[in-house]
């Protein structure tokens, strides 16, 4: 394919583009190499940082003997499952049992090509988004290429011929799909309030009304934050993984790098989701308290500056997913359920039409998209917060213990097993 | 529904054609009689699933040891569940018989083996019965002391790993560090932290050691500090209420019917303590509270638990307050040593020595039977005695075991993860279970 051409089309997709090819070729290039570099690192250490931060909260050391202060930690482990012995169980089934690592990992990782880590760059060559490609969709790619995920671990649950992980995939199937509809219904309202689908275009808007979306979409936040932990497959929603329950869940039959890669997809997730939740909600690359950054392309030294900030709100948020594990208990599988469809899902459908009917009365209203309109959705909002979570503080918020199935309906139930079961246990052994 | 369930009969009364046991519930019917429940109508043909059998353990996280429950699962609600044990099995009341008196009391730290000075005192106390003997004053505080720091370490770990069996991780190390503390206490007093052999007949295997006062002293005063921290992460936590509350709850006539002892009885609202109710040990002279439940579900036993801990520790400040000086051991020949160096020095004492070593001390013929409060429940010892230096009979009571016995009638009608919720809240220790 000609460059000519290969512009054309690129042009077509990305109206932004560089006006010439080679500039934007090696731009791309250089991104994709640097981002995936990054990226792996932060995911390979933010396995060191779980056990730190968690050794940190539990008053002990957590690894300390490789590297200085444990620094290479994850170089070792990545050695070590390397070398590990790969285990296959004998009636898996083997291409699935093989694909399922990969199919959980590489949605997590593809997601970054639509996040935009930094403010574009005012080069000599043009304009350089600091993203990998400034899909005009991105949004909709990002809730599409999310809820993949969910079959590398239903795929590795069935493949894997064993009743724990059959179980790990079926709670895992059940729970994405609840908080899938759920997360995409907590994007809505920041949809209608950017009136676009591109992320660089949500980053944009939340500096020109100087909020962020977490001040004037706060309710959204929340539930996007818990559909984000339910997603992540982190506690308190590891049902999956239960590992007092289900051994490890849906990885229970994997060893060595296939092991690892559901490990390195379970952080990769949650390094996506963190800087889902900084774009989303917490303005990007947005520089607080500065306009230089806000007026289209900058220099170079305000793009580094603008990647750093968007580095530490990413990093936030990673430690903010270590905290929870550390602290919260797990729900059980029906309280899972019923948080998904009963509190988080009317809770969205009812903040979808309470927002644009704001963003109505608003624009009816006359008012311009700056500040003042920021600080009555964030009055707007923080109402719903305080009604929200005074009705969901009542202990409403888990459903009551799950009863105990009557005597009468177990033996119904027993009478059926009489019947159908056809494994047997001795009793006797 | 005229008919009202009296009891769920879970006695093997027979086996199906696969093998499992057959328990038919009983019902009252309109009449006043008690008849076996009818079979329930048919299902519709496109509801029956196909039920699934699964095993935990007897290698699973969550077992504390090697119990195995093989639960029959539909979707994830428990249909049935049975408890298999004995994979732990080691012979310690057929190795008794083999043995002295003195030297059962290593095997009593390996059976329950959270609770290693609990079993030492209570072993100690059912032979002491046997022969007749007194201890003096300090040797009880001594095993009151004892006795308390061991219920408190045998909790810790129930709290810990209950706390990582719902999911909170963080807690079960703030609860083993205190507990490192009691073990650094016991290795101080006498050498050894997990398997302690802390008594003897007719006293202690040794006096605490200078200092040992001030650091209990030090953890009375640090150890509430702990358990109100734990108590702030989970005890009002709306995830932990909701997985523990309602969820496998007993009524106090099923867990008396069922022989459940300790806290899992008092959690059903039965105040039953072995401390208030027979008291050793001069328990009834100790001021402490017996915290009962309502329901009997996991929350209850959670709180039972979590208070029995506050309560454990004012007995401890009121036994070192007591503490009496004097000596340790009896002064009865016929199961104290002489001292060493008299043994080494009169030909008396050396074969004195010598016999008691070689021998070891005779008892009367006789039984006895000696009940204590374990951390579990109620834990007998029952010796019977021909005379000769070892028991003819020795048998243990384990709590445990009584307790694990109504696991299927806690789990049955639950879901998967309440199975290992209800699990960890009966406190159970294979050691104890299989023997």
């Amino acid at each position: 394919m000609s460059p000519s051409l290969s512009l054309a089309l690129l042009q077509v997709v990305d109206r932004q583009a560089p006006a010439e090819f080679w500039p934007w070729f090696v731009a791309t290039l250089v991104k994709l190499v640097a981002l995936f570099t990054i990226y792996m690192i932060v995911v390979a250490y933010t396995t060191l940082a779980e056990r730190k931060v968690s050794a940190w909260m539990q008053d002990r050391y957590g690894p300390n003997r490789v590297g200085p202060r444990g620094l290479f930690q994850p170089l070792a482990d990545g050695l070590k499952n390397i070398m590990k012995e790969e285990t296959l169980p004998p009636y898996a089934n083997k291409v699935l049992f093989m694909l399922a690592p990969a199919m959980a990992f590489i949605p997590a990782m593809i997601l970054w090509a639509v996040i935009p880590f930094a403010a574009p760059w005012a080069s000599p060559w043009g304009r350089i988004e600091m993203q990998l490609a400034p899909l005009p969709i991105g949004l909709l790619f990002v809730i599409a290429f999310s809820s993949l995920g969910v079959y590398g671990i239903v795929l590795a649950g069935w493949s894997s011929n064993n009743k724990y992980a059959l179980l790990g995939g079926l709670r895992s199937s059940a729970q994405m799909v609840s908080y899938e509809i759920s997360m995409g219904m907590s994007l809505i309202p920041v949809l209608l309030v950017a009136g676009n689908v591109t992320l660089n275009e949500i980053v944009n808007q939340q500096a020109s009304l100087h909020l962020w979306n977490v001040l004037t979409l706060g309710v959204g936040f929340f539930l996007y934050t818990v559909s984000a932990f339910a997603e992540t497959n982190r506690l308190p929603f590891d049902l999956p993984e239960a590992e007092s329950e289900l051994i490890t869940g849906y990885h229970t039959e994997y060893s060595a790098m296939k092991f690892s890669l559901f490990f390195i997809a379970e952080y990769a997730n949650m390094l996506t989701q963190s800087a889902m939740i900084a774009t989303l909600f917490f303005g990007g690359w947005d520089i607080p308290f500065m306009r230089a950054d806000n007026v289209g392309a900058v220099s170079f030294p305000l793009v580094l500056l603008s990647f750093a900030i968007m580095f530490a709100k990413t990093l936030f948020f990673l430690f903010f997913f270590i905290w929870i594990r550390w602290t919260l208990p797990r729900f059980r599988y029906d309280q899972l359920m019923s948080i998904g469809w009963k509190v988080l899902l009317p809770i969205a459908l009812a903040y979808i039409v309470i927002v644009a009917g704001t963003l109505l009365a608003l624009d009816a209203a006359g008012l311009k998209r700056d500040f003042v309109y920021g600080a009555i959705l964030f009055a707007v909002n923080a109402v719903l917060a305080v009604v929200m979570f005074r009705i969901l503080d009542r202990g409403r918020i888990v459903s009551p213990a799950y009863g105990r199935l009557d005597p009468q309906e177990l033996a119904r139930l027993r009478s059926v097993s009489r019947a159908r079961t056809h494994l047997t246990v001795s009793a006797g052994d | 529904m005229t008919t009202k369930q009296v009891e769920v009969s879970l006695s093997t009364t027979g086996l199906d054609a696969q093998g499992r046991p057959q328990r038919v519930p009983l019902v009252v019917d309109a009449a006043g009689n008690v008849v076996e429940m009818p079979p329930p109508a048919a299902l519709e043909p496109e509801l029956e699933g196909e039920h699934m059998l699964i095993n935990i353990g007897p290698q699973h996280p969550a077992t504390h040891g090697v119990l195995r429950l093989v639960l029959e699962l539909d979707g994830e609600t428990v249909v049935r569940c049975i408890p298999h044990v004995g994979y732990l099995h080691c012979g310690f009341e057929k190795i008794g018989e083999y043995r002295q008196y003195n030297q059962i009391i290593p095997w009593t730290d390996r059976e329950d083996y959270l609770n290693s000075p609990g079993n030492n005192v209570a072993f100690a106390m059912a032979a002491e019965r046997l022969f007749g003997i007194e201890i003096t004053p300090r040797c009880t505080v001594l095993r009151v002391i004892a006795m308390e720091l061991s219920r408190i370490m045998s909790h810790l770990v129930w709290l810990g790993t209950t706390c990582i069996d719902i999911g909170a991780f963080t807690p079960f190390l703030w609860a083993f560090q205190r507990r490192e503390q009691i073990y650094n206490l016991l290795e101080s007093w006498i050498g050894a932290r997990l398997t302690t052999t802390l008594t003897r007949v007719g006293g202690m295997g040794a006096d605490i050691p200078d200092g040992f006062v001030e650091n209990l002293r030090d953890f009375n005063r640090d150890f509430p500090g702990t358990i109100d921290e734990i108590d702030r992460m989970v005890t009002r936590n709306g995830i932990w209420v909701g997985r523990t509350i309602g969820i496998g709850a007993m009524t106090a006539d099923e867990a008396v019917n069922y022989g459940l002892s300790g806290s899992m009885v008092r959690a059903s609202g039965v105040a039953y303590d072995v401390r208030k109710d027979f008291p050793y040990l001069d328990y009834e002279t100790y001021d402490f509270d017996v915290p009962v439940g309502s329901t009997g579900d996991v929350y209850d036993r959670f709180l039972v638990r979590m208070e029995e801990l506050r309560q454990s520790v004012r007995i401890l400040e009121q036994a070192v307050a007591r503490l009496p000086d004097g000596p340790v051991n009896v002064a009865d020949a016929r199961v104290i040593l002489p001292p060493k160096s008299k043994a080494t020095s009169e030909i008396e004492s050396m074969i004195h020595h010598f016999k008691q070593v070689m021998e070891g001390p005779r008892p009367p013929a006789g039984e006895s039977y000696v009940a204590v409060e374990s951390p579990k429940g109620e834990k007998g010892y029952y010796l019977v005695s021909d005379g000769t230096p070892k028991p003819v009979r020795w048998r243990i009571r384990p709590p445990s075991f009584v307790n694990l016995s109504a696991i299927p009638r806690m789990v049955e009608g639950h879901l998967l993860s309440d199975v290992i919720a209800i699990n960890a809240s009966i406190d159970i220790v294979m050691g104890e279970i299989d023997r």
